[in-house]
């Protein structure tokens, strides 16, 4: 069971960000003429090295703008890394952002075949899984309808349907687990959990300790593009709660009294918010409501 | 470069894929839909001849047919290289989000131009024989200019996509470029009444219409045309694929 399948050596992520944006010609050439084109680094991952063996399923936990999606997209191939060495063994299927690679204009059945090219799968395949897939989907007569004129929730439920037809080896997930109305999320997730008991190799990212918590057997923790841990799952988000949500936990007490000021404004939120709190049950509200409140008092010390 | 070839033996069905629904998607809400294909090329052949045969002394019962043969190569030449140029920004969002080799956009660009490029080769045949410029056995020729011209247009569809993802520009530049490219390529008026005999060394895309007009009207090869021809479209294709390999990493930022 201890089969390595993926493997990040040292893998950093530099970008370059241009003092200016330059994407015309003319703009290009006067700049390099007088020297000025000057660029900044920034390095959003910086030597991460970790293993996964098969079978593991493993959280990516971080705040927002810790690196975590661009860790996702490298590990997926779409971006490719400055330093270091990624090997992967295995099929890679990719549930991010279900259904971007539709094409409008096409039906439903046409794109089931494009999409399924874009996945790598050979035709034979998608033919034999076709009334599976739009079985899963639940679309009925609408799979002979141009995409363009679907709900975002039925290009998603196509999407998934797609996506998870075939047994994957690695699979990643990236807050995806919230696909259509209550009845297609448990049948998703049903389905996700049937691959986890064939040894499917998960990475999960979720802003939500109790879905990591639920989900993964194992986590790392990221920072500023940094890897401060990794270890199995229960400490890690233990850690991850001390050091990271009780930090925000103060900062979101000191925007609290300036929130109690716009309440009058926002009555209703404010009042599912405060039970939640209060409460401490419903985990995913608590983490919007922490995420938003960073954001705001970074914005305000900005 | 094994790996390479393994690869493309994994994506060729996307390959096929992104070609048929290039070719689908051309005429779907079009009421004639495919017959344009056929149509485009008579209509527009129809009014060169009209304009462009009062400007010319000697009167020529076979002008449509030569017409058509340059038309017919320059419009896949125009079309094709303008799609591949947008090929990958037109299809970031596939781009940013799954991996798949990144050739394989222009690639199927240019692959769906051709196809449509062939069918309507059919109104060539048509005029060939409404204009009595019937067929020798020097037309089997044909098939190398045609080779070469898809060489050209991949290796500067190659080019192209690379330029436009870095700089937006290329876009306007191309065009205007294309019209050069379109009145120095002789498809309306004979080259041999040009003074300026060297601006035709320029155009990558004037030798290989000669050496198509001399297969259609029956005589063989010009040796010359054929490695100024060769010339172009080999080594647009070996600087393509080398530009394009080294800045492929880099497309996802940029687009």
């Amino acid at each position: 069971m201890s089969k390595e399948v993926i493997k990040v050596d040292n893998i950093g992520m530099r970008f370059n960000l241009m003092e200016k944006k330059v994407d015309n010609l003319k703009e290009y050439f006067i700049k390099l003429l007088k020297n000025e084109i000057r660029y900044q680094e920034f390095w959003a991952l910086k030597d991460i090295s970790f293993k996964v063996n098969k079978g593991d399923r493993l959280g990516i936990l971080g705040l927002n703008g810790a690196g975590k999606s661009t860790l996702l997209k490298i590990i997926a191939g779409v971006l490719k890394a400055s330093e270091g060495e990624l090997q992967i063994k295995g099929k890679i299927v990719p549930l991010l952002e279900l259904g971007a690679g539709f094409d409008p204009q096409y039906t439903g059945v046409e794109n089931i075949y494009l999409y399924g090219a874009v996945l790598g799968y050979p035709k034979e395949f998608i033919n034999d899984k076709y009334n599976e897939i739009v079985e899963f989907s639940e679309l009925g007569d609408f799979i002979n309808v141009p995409v363009k004129n679907y709900s975002s929730g039925m290009k998603a439920r196509l999407g998934f349907s797609i996506a998870t037809i075939m047994d994957p080896e690695i699979l990643i997930l990236d807050e995806v687990l919230s696909v259509g109305d209550a009845k297609f999320r448990k049948k998703s997730e049903k389905r996700i959990l049937d691959m986890f008991e064939r040894g499917v190799t998960v990475l999960f990212v979720s802003h939500s300790i109790e879905q990591i918590r639920r989900i993964c057997s194992r986590a790392i923790i990221l920072d500023k593009g940094i890897l401060v841990a990794d270890g199995p799952v229960e400490n890690v988000c233990t850690l991850y709660e001390e050091k990271y949500v009780e930090t925000e936990k103060i900062l979101k007490k000191a925007k609290k009294k300036k929130k109690k000021k716009k309440a009058a404004v926002q009555e209703t939120g404010e009042v599912t918010v405060k039970e939640a709190l209060k409460e401490e049950v419903n985990e995913d509200i608590k983490e919007e409501v922490i995420e938003k409140v960073t954001e705001e008092v970074k914005e305000s010390v900005n | 470069m094994e790996r390479v070839f393994k690869n493309f033996k994994k994506y060729r069905y996307l390959l096929f894929e992104l070609t048929k629904k290039n070719i689908k998607l051309k005429y779907r809400r079009s009421y004639l839909g495919i017959l344009w294909t056929l149509l485009e090329p008579i209509l527009t052949t129809v009014v060169l001849t009209l304009v462009f045969s009062s400007l010319r002394k000697k009167s020529d019962t076979t002008f449509p047919v030569y017409i058509l043969t340059g038309r017919l190569l320059y419009s896949l030449f125009s079309q094709a290289t303008k799609q591949a140029m947008k090929s990958i920004r037109s299809n970031s969002g596939m781009i940013k989000k799954v991996y798949v080799p990144k050739y394989i956009y222009p690639l199927s660009d240019v692959l769906s131009n051709y196809i449509i490029f062939l069918i309507s080769m059919l109104v060539l045949f048509g005029a060939m024989f409404v204009f009595k410029v019937y067929p020798t056995k020097y037309i089997f020729n044909a098939f190398i200019p045609l080779i070469l011209l898809l060489v050209l247009c991949l290796g500067m569809g190659l080019i192209l996509a690379t330029l436009a993802v870095f700089f937006r520009d290329m876009e306007y530049l191309w065009s205007v470029v294309l019209m050069l490219i379109m009145y120095t390529a002789a498809i309306f008026y004979d080259a041999s009444t040009v003074p300026a005999q060297w601006i035709f060394n320029f155009n990558p895309i004037y030798h290989i219409i000669v050496n198509f007009r001399n297969s259609v009207y029956g005589s063989p090869l010009d040796i010359n045309a054929l490695m100024i021809s060769v010339g172009y479209s080999f080594a647009s294709l070996i600087i393509g694929i080398i530009l394009f390999y080294r800045k492929q990493d880099k497309f996802i930022l940029n687009i």
